[in-house]
């Protein structure tokens, strides 16, 4: 809410400077949000008159004016389009000071001298119209700042203040004042209101249906307006110090309302109503054309102000456009009502709206305001617009009005929650000081307790701990001591078979991945080309259709940030993330790398990844994990058949690895792309270790090269071996795979070598033949593998 | 005098052998098997016995003098061919060496590892929840009834079934609130949704959500514990004030401001020129929240806060766009490792 602090002063004024009464606001929880110029202070300005404009010789775009103070005609050269002979304008003569200090003095102006300056708004401050020179129907010669500082001084500021959704009741400059003098210990001078005595009989019906929905409404009928007729400048000035354009003097004056009292109110063109008014809610088929243009069909839980023929607004939301009051308009019907903020929450929003009224009537309109409200602003349409006022008519149903129940504060729980013993005095003080009525203070075993009935503009106090809130909040949070919570300190539970997330990540960087955070929604289009037989969750409302479904697997994220990155010259990169997938909303690790093993450098020419690149590195983390997994090949269609594989632990897969798709990989226009991506909770979970004792005995190795079908893995073998062999054989390593000159086409040559150890006694070199003869004769048998 | 001869012989060929090879050969026709001093040795059964001793000392000194030439001569070309093979493997240090490119962590999960070991230090445990939630724990279990104003605060992301990505990590309250009597002393760390996007403002961001409960918290406690934690993170003792605030689930709530972390309260761009920075929101948890997790509010009272991680990583790191945190440019993100 904006808010004019001259305005405000005039209610309430502390002896504090600008800054300080700011800053002490927002330490009331009234926070201020900006604070901008909006009026300030010059001199020597007068009402002046053109009494000639001419084409200045040498410029096409001056004029040369002869502009009259009331008693002397001054020469003045003047660029504004409507520097005009007749008139009325603003005359900064020679010697004026202007806002920001800037002083006029007697110039030449290509030639021609100038005395003096004729002023736009933007110039004196005292608005935005920049373009041309003020045009004003004041007397000629008098001071345009005593003018102006009538009736608020000059030198003030918009102050825009964030009010939380609990302070409704300072969504005025009255609630503003209230709670200033509530922090200032001082009282607030609020307008006068008098009752405008009806002078005519005339009455427009009433029919309210939903009563619980609207607990009061009043209407009253004002004949023979006249629009034509302007809003008075103070009231302009006001509204503009308040952040709020002039419309016309009905919607003025209603948000004068609005902005000194709280409370909307919306005016009817009479002669546009049928029959009477009735308050009801919105019925299948109701259809409305609001102010702003929008046709809406309304839902049944919106509360409508209707006539015979329909809805005419959108109760506490938004008037429409067929009943609204415009120049023509004679008759007017006034209506100032209290809606239950519960059934206007959520209404703007269901539309799509958002207006003054609806945030007021939302987070609550003082109920005992309307007749004051309905009376200030008849007067001030009286003057504004003329014309008679009919009597208040008014319907209530008082049991819909809020329920102002005592709520109970006790000091032993104040002093509890607060964590120090306030001195009941002070909160004697609060209460009073906030219009709560103490109806009670009575001395129990546990200190003393108040019941508390809170004032018509509080819609916020329902429990103690409301009261405590407020009690708080006047006692100053600053002010309140620092301690420390007194807890039981048991130990840390350390997992004995878990790995924590930081450790594997970490170990991830350690490996050389950098980690990424990617968003957890991805476009469509890449969640399908990675995960084409998932069925992704869609946002309802994404934020953009890139953003709109949920990722059901890392890579799409990975690979957008790969591709970002190479895009920016990066032609390697290993990157890491650790994220949610859904719709399971299971935790992944995933993994990307492109570009060369290594760095360029001096130690030999750049090679390129491959598949045992990423293999390593997962190899790696799973001995990390120390977990043993076996590596199947992948049916995944994103990955390349040939260089992918799954990772199999416990006969559960629980990742995949592998080149991406050159298919893939042309479609996203990159190539080279090796990825990961496993089951975080997989390499979290660590098996229990424990020590098997381990030999003594010296260990033998006996190396075999053999040949065997290129299709033959060799993974095969070495299982085969693993299994064959009792487990005397503790190692098997395969040094070496030759394919080429002095081998079958068809065929592979391999190098294995078999570790034998006894953990009883020292192996014969008889021992270790008749091994190496039964594992040569198993791959023969097994693989038709010869020995080379 | 054939002896002395032998000996001087000997000992010029030792200063001429010039490798350890054409010593050795020294050695062998010299003090060998059949070497000339050794067959002098064994020339000795033809003299006699008187002059026998006498004789047979003189060969074994001139024995020894010729060993010991042999040893120093040996140790001198063993340590010219150790320097001449030294020499020969010196290498440039100034060229780099082998290593993998180094990897790294994100800036904010270095800041989030930061606020877990804070809190954990003190008896904090760490817990996480689902980032999809129904509306209950989202907003209804933290007092914030359908058409609560607040909702607008949070603009959510919805999916069709109803279901929405949390706003924030306050569910995580309720859920552990729902799975442990007290008491309760738990961060909750994770991301959250709402759909905004601009310089300080991302769809996806970071949150930390913190809860105690037990006899006896105060909002004492609580502003002991946020002035603790931001000082220990930022290190330094920064000022914090408390501005009365309003969250439905907290009461009394309260907004957290600390002292301009770059210019320390002087006014400068990051501050707004005002000095301070709106760091967290907190308060007194709710009555009504702690009802509605079975937890007796007259036994037992509780604080919770929370804050944006991306925000203290921002003010830790000097970055000024949050966006780059999530744009997942490496030159970005390695000036952090």
């Amino acid at each position: 809410m904006k808010f004019s602090e001259a305005w405000l002063r005039q209610w309430v004024n502390p002896p504090l400077e600008r800054e300080p009464l700011l800053h002490q606001m927002t330490m009331a929880g009234l926070e201020v949000d900006g604070v901008e110029v909006c009026a300030q202070s010059f001199s020597g300005v007068v009402i002046g008159k053109i009494t000639s404009a001419e084409q200045h010789p040498n410029a096409d775009k001056l004029r040369v004016c002869q502009v009259s103070d009331g008693k002397e005609t001054h020469q003045v050269v003047c660029g504004a389009p409507n520097a005009r002979e007749g008139l009325v304008t603003a005359f900064a003569r020679v010697g004026a000071v202007l806002p920001g200090n800037f002083k006029i003095k007697k110039a030449k102006l290509r030639g021609v001298e100038s005395r003096g300056m004729l002023c736009s708004e933007h110039e004196l401050g005292l608005g935005e119209e920049a373009d041309g020179i003020m045009e004003c129907h004041f007397q000629v010669g008098a001071d345009l700042a005593t003018l102006v500082s009538e009736d608020l001084p000059l030198d003030d500021v918009t102050v825009d203040v964030d009010l939380t959704p609990n302070r409704g009741d300072c969504l005025s400059l009255m609630g503003l004042a209230r709670e200033v003098g509530v922090l200032n210990q001082l009282p607030v001078t609020y307008p006068k209101h008098t009752a405008v005595t009806p002078e005519s009989e005339t009455t427009f019906p009433v029919e309210v249906q939903a009563q619980a929905q609207c607990p009061r409404y009043l209407g009253r009928v004002i004949q023979g307006v006249d629009l034509s007729r302007a809003t008075p400048d103070w009231m302009k000035e006001r509204l503009r110090r308040c952040g709020l354009r002039t419309i016309d003097p009905v919607v003025d004056v209603t948000n004068y309302i609005l902005i000194e009292l709280g409370q909307p109110m919306h005016a009817f063109d009479l002669g546009r109503l049928n029959q009477g008014i009735v308050v009801r809610l919105a019925e299948p088929g109701d259809e409305l054309k609001l102010l702003d243009g929008q046709q809406v069909t309304l839902d049944d839980r919106t509360l409508v102000i209707a006539d015979a023929r329909g809805p005419l607004a959108i109760a506490g939301v938004m008037g429409g456009e067929g009943s609204g009051v415009g120049e023509e308009t004679r008759d007017i019907f006034l209506e100032c009502a209290f809606f239950d903020p519960i059934a206007i929450a959520g209404t703007a929003r269901r539309y799509g709206l958002h207006t003054d009224a609806s945030h007021r009537y939302e987070r609550g309109v003082d109920s005992e305001l309307q007749h004051w409200a309905m009376e200030r602003a008849t007067a001030l349409l009286l003057d504004c617009v003329g014309g008679t006022a009919g009597p208040v008519e008014e319907t209530v149903n008082p049991a819909g009005l809020p329920n102002r129940q005592p709520v109970q504060l006790r000091q032993q729980k104040l002093d509890a929650v607060m964590g120090v013993a306030i001195d009941p005095a002070q909160v004697d003080d609060a209460l009073q000081r906030l219009d709560f009525h103490v109806a009670n203070r009575t001395n129990t075993d546990h200190g003393i307790r108040w019941d508390v009935i809170s004032p018509s503009h509080r819609f916020d106090i329902a429990i103690e701990a409301d009261l405590v809130e407020e009690i708080c909040r006047i006692y100053g949070y600053n002010n309140i001591p620092v301690s420390q919570p007194r807890l039981t300190l048991p130990l840390a539970e350390v997992p004995l078979y878990r790995s924590e997330a930081r450790e594997l990540r970490t170990q991830l960087a350690a490996q050389g991945y950098q980690e990424v955070i990617t968003y957890s929604f991805v476009d469509p289009a890449l969640q399908q080309l990675f995960d084409p037989a998932s069925n992704p969750l869609a946002l309802a409302n994404p934020m953009s259709s890139e953003q709109s479904v949920m990722r059901t697997t890392l890579l799409p994220g990975l690979v957008d940030a790969a591709r970002g990155n190479i895009a920016r010259q990066q032609d390697g990169g290993r990157l890491f993330e650790m994220g949610m997938v859904f719709q399971q909303q299971a935790v992944y690790l995933g993994g990307i790398q492109w570009g060369p093993r290594q760095g360029e450098s001096w130690h030999g020419r750049a090679q390129a990844l491959d598949f045992y690149d990423l293999k390593g590195e997962v190899e790696a983390l799973c001995q990390w994990a120390g977990i043993r997994v076996d590596y199947r090949p992948s049916e995944l269609n994103t990955l390349h058949p040939g260089q992918s594989a799954q990772l199999v632990l416990d006969d559960e897969v629980i990742g995949h690895l592998g080149r991406l798709h050159p298919a893939v990989e042309k479609q996203l226009g990159l190539s080279g792309i090796f990825v990961f991506e496993i089951q975080a909770e997989a390499i979290l979970l660590r098996p229990e270790r424990l020590h098997h004792g381990f030999s003594r005995f010296p260990s033998v190795r006996r190396d075999l090269a053999i040949v065997v079908d290129e299709q033959v893995a060799a993974q095969a073998l070495i299982d085969a071996l693993a299994q064959g062999l009792d487990e005397r054989c503790i190692d098997i390593v395969l040094f070496d795979v030759y394919v080429g000159e002095g081998i079958d086409s068809n065929k592979k040559s391999l190098g294995l070598g078999l570790t034998f150890q006894s953990q009883e006694t020292t192996l014969t070199d008889e021992e270790i033949n008749g091994y190496a003869a039964k594992a040569l004769a198993l791959l023969g048998d097994r693989f038709g593998a010869t020995q080379r | 005098m054939e002896l002395e001869n032998i000996l001087n012989q000997g000992l010029a060929a030792v200063k001429g052998a010039e490798d350890l090879r054409a010593l050795e050969d020294v050695r062998v026709s010299y003090l060998g098997k059949k070497g000339a001093l050794t067959e002098l040795l064994k020339g000795l059964g033809q003299l006699d016995a008187a002059e026998r001793p006498k004789a047979g000392a003189r060969i074994n000194e001139a024995k020894t003098a010729l060993q010991q030439a042999i040893d120093a001569s040996r140790q001198a070309l063993e340590q010219a061919k150790l320097d001449a093979a030294l020499a020969s493997e010196k290498l440039d240090i100034s060229l780099p060496g082998r290593q993998r490119a180094g990897g790294g962590l994100h800036p904010v999960t270095q800041v989030m590892h930061r606020i877990e070991s804070i809190f954990t230090g003190a008896g904090y445990s760490v817990v996480s929840g689902p980032e999809i939630e129904d509306d209950y724990y989202n907003f209804e279990a933290l007092n914030i009834p359908a058409h609560h104003p607040a909702r607008a605060m949070h603009d959510t992301f919805y999916f069709a079934d109803g279901r929405l990505l949390r706003t924030h990590t306050s569910p995580s309250q309720v859920h552990t609130m729902e799975s442990q009597p007290p008491p309760i002393r738990v961060i909750c760390p994770g991301r959250v949704y709402r759909r905004d996007s601009d310089l300080t403002h991302s769809p996806m961001f970071h949150q930390v959500e913190g809860l105690v409960v037990d006899e006896g918290i105060s909002f004492a406690d609580l502003k002991g514990t946020v002035i603790d934690f931001l000082q220990r993170f930022f290190e330094k003792e920064l000022q914090v004030r408390f501005r009365p605030s309003y969250f439905p689930f907290t009461e009394p709530s309260a907004e957290v401001d600390v002292q301009c972390v770059h210019c320390l309260g002087k006014g400068c761009r990051v501050c707004s020129h005002t000095g301070w920075l709106e760091v967290m929101g907190c308060g007194m948890v709710h009555p009504n929240v702690l009802q509605m997790s079975n937890i007796d509010s007259e036994v037992f009272s509780a604080f919770a806060f929370g804050f944006g991680v991306d925000r203290l990583a921002m003010l830790l790191f000097q970055v000024d766009d949050l966006r780059l945190f999530f744009d997942n440019d490496v030159r970005f993100l390695r000036q952090f490792n």
